[in-house]
């Protein structure tokens, strides 16, 4: 239990920097969820506060205390991979005790906090079993189960769950957080999905190409994008964003004139939610429908602008719309309006 | 193509069938023929010619049924050339291995020049024993060779044509050595094919490098190390004929006869050709038996 602060981290492989200088301030307890793109540095950056990887420039500080320099076992912390990274030749109980024994605990300890955890994650019965007559959700189990027996100060987890299918992930995705919860141990979880991310984190960040493009609440960075990339990557379907103009009080899409809220002038970007868009007689937006995807509880509109920009609109309840380019008129809330810089894609109504 | 247009079968192996027996009998004939000509058909003569003595002069032999087997158990020298041979394996298949670890483990350590290290190092296995054995012999040679020199210097008289502790160190280390090259490369790529992110998880288990070394890696090499335990010690019984020869002969005082140096030397030296085949097939039955003991008692550990 400790807090782990990142200052202006960064990393670099050779030449490339791989990441560009990451800073945030996890409170104690707090379950902090690393989301991003394939390549964006994710793992390197859960790899540096492992101590896996050397850190390049800036500093780490676990519980108060500078690590940028120790190994990784000096920093009291436990990791789930990806892979799970169990020992083959080890049954459950002694790869879930490998950490205890090193510890050098007595043997009768070892085994109590064994059998406790395996009972926390219904593991009890497995014990005895090699890693490879397990099937993945166990293996997942048994990762969890050796990070937690050692009550470690951070959790660090990399996709733990990338490798389960997808109804079993949800199941575990909520044992993790509520293990987390209860043992009340500071968390850095790493996925690509962003749902994962949305439905976990206490505090996200958003990762794209080495840099934190948004650290907040999962509501915050959906309400509330920092920058055009959060504003795609969180959400599904994604925002659609498209190019506008600020001009005389109002906010120019091709032809269409929008409400302009801010009061911007100049082109812009905007940025407006699918599931925010309802269909409005007198609706400033006209959109030409190619394609319905009725899912039921709503129906995904996908088509395009007058401008010819493609666009999705996602609308409550089943809506027959034809296929061949059918007209819809639509309208959005103000505060549902995201503008961003043209060019630096910073989000732009500064209040 | 549909998932259902071949049956899949529940272990997808790959099993080829033969429709006539033509094909295969042809497939098999050159390992059938290979060995029944390099070693059924030889270890058959031996067994036929182990019941026989010839006369001095190589012109008759005499049927004298388990006599050569029963003489050969009460010889004291044959029983000698058992445990030298025994010393001398365990020596040469410890001196071929726990470097060869060591030196992998080492490499395997570099992030950068691995390549040309593994590269130098698998050079001695290029050697041929023999003459790895004149190599060595040169080396240590008692009035030319340069690390008996040196050892002179220090004060250490070296004289393994004399002394039996150093004629048996020498043809160990002399035969060992190519080996070590072999086994290296084994090693090796067993390191490399250890996930990183197993001896990541122990590294943030707590576990420091050699506590790594011992609690997970060492096992995770263990059906390599096996392979290699079988393979060091066949060499060491069949393979170093050639370094014995060249560097002791057997001696002195065959302090150095092992089992298939004293087959040789009682056979085509001594031209006791019962004996020596009554040795041939002692010999055979002792590794087979071996290699039963090892698949046995070992091979079930070694599979995690
Ligand atoms: N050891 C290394 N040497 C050089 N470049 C590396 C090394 N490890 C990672 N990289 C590079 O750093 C970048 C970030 O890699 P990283 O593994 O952190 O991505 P990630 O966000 O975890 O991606 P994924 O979701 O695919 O796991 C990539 O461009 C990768 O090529
Ligand atoms: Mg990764």
């Amino acid at each position: 239990m400790a807090t782990v602060e990142l200052d202006n981290i960064k990393k670099r492989f050779g030449p490339t920097e791989v990441i560009k200088g990451v800073s945030v301030d996890v409170e104690d307890g707090e379950f902090i969820v690393i989301v991003g793109p394939s390549g964006c540095g994710k793992s390197t950056l859960l790899r540096m506060v492992a101590g896996l990887e050397t850190i390049t420039e800036g500093e780490l500080r676990i519980g108060g205390t500078r690590a940028n320099d120790l190994e990784p076992m000096d920093r009291d912390i436990a990791m789930v991979f990806q892979n799970y990274a169990l020992y083959p030749h080890m049954s459950v109980a002694q790869n879930m005790g490998y950490g205890l024994r090193i510890a050098g605990l007595p043997k009768a300890e070892i085994a109590a906090k064994v059998q406790g955890a395996a009972k926390l994650l219904q593991l009890a019965e497995l014990l005895d079993r090699k890693p490879k007559q397990l099937s993945g959700g166990q293996r997942q189990r048994v990762a969890m189960g050796r990070a937690i027996v050692r009550e470690p100060k951070v959790f660090l987890f990399d996709e733990p769950l990338s490798n389960l299918d997808a109804k079993l992930r949800v199941q575990m995705r909520l044992e993790i957080r509520e293990l987390q919860a209860k043992l009340g141990i500071t968390a850095l979880y790493v996925t690509h999905d962003q749902v994962e991310a949305m439905t976990m984190a206490d505090r996200m960040i958003v990762m794209n190409e080495g840099i934190a493009e948004q650290i907040g609440t999962p509501l915050d960075v959906y309400e509330r994008p920092a920058s055009l990339f959060a504003a795609q990557f969180i959400g599904s379907p994604s925002m659609n964003v498209v190019r506008a103009e600020g001009r005389d009080g109002a906010l120019h899409v091709g032809d269409m004139g929008l409400p302009n809220p801010t009061g911007v002038s100049g082109p812009v970007m905007l940025g407006l939610r699918p599931e925010h868009l309802v269909p409005d007689a007198q609706g400033p937006i006209t959109m030409q429908v190619m394609l319905t995807e009725p899912l039921g509880a709503n129906t995904l509109l996908h088509g395009k602008l007058p401008d010819g920009s493609a666009f999705t609109a996602s609308l409550s309840g089943v809506h027959r719309v034809g296929h061949g380019g059918e007209a819809l008129r639509l309208s959005v809330a103000a505060e549902h309006m995201h503008l961003f810089d043209a060019t630096s894609g910073a989000r732009m109504d500064g209040d | 193509m549909g998932a259902g247009d071949r049956p899949l079968t529940p272990r997808m192996e790959k099993r080829v069938t033969f429709k006539g027996w033509l094909l295969p009998l042809c497939l098999i004939a050159p390992q059938v023929i290979i060995s029944a000509v390099f070693f059924f058909y030889p270890a058959g003569q031996a067994v036929w010619q182990s019941l026989f003595i010839p006369d001095p002069f190589g012109l008759s032999s005499q049927f004298v049924g388990l006599e050569n087997f029963e003489y050969l158990l009460g010889d004291p020298y044959y029983r000698a050339s058992f445990i030298t041979t025994a010393i001398f394996s365990t020596l040469v298949t410890l001196a071929a291995m726990i470097p060869a670890l060591f030196l992998a483990v080492m490499a395997d350590r570099l992030v950068k020049s691995a390549g040309v290290y593994r590269t130098l190092l698998i050079w001695p296995y290029a050697v041929a024993p023999a003459v790895a054995g004149v190599l060595w012999l040169f080396m240590f040679n008692t009035r030319v060779g340069v690390v008996a020199w040196y050892l002179g210097q220090l004060g250490y008289d070296w004289n393994h044509v004399l002394n039996e502790g150093e004629a048996m160190g020498l043809v160990v280390v002399a035969s060992a050595w190519g080996r070590i090259s072999y086994n290296f490369l084994f090693f090796f790529a067993a390191l490399q094919a250890v996930p990183r992110s197993i001896i990541e998880a122990a590294a943030i288990d707590g576990a420091r490098f050699w506590r790594r070394f011992f609690t997970i890696v060492l096992p995770l090499l263990s059906p390599t190390t096996f392979f290699l335990l079988v393979v060091n010690i066949v060499y060491a019984f069949f393979e170093t004929f050639g370094v014995i020869h060249t560097i002791t002969s057997g001696g002195p005082q065959q302090a150095t006869t092992i089992l298939v140096y004293k087959v040789f030397s009682d056979g085509f030296v001594g031209q006791d050709l019962g004996s020596s085949a009554a040795q041939s097939v002692i010999l055979l039955v002792v590794v087979g038996l071996l290699t039963v003991l090892q698949f046995k008692y070992i091979e079930k550990r070694v599979h995690y």
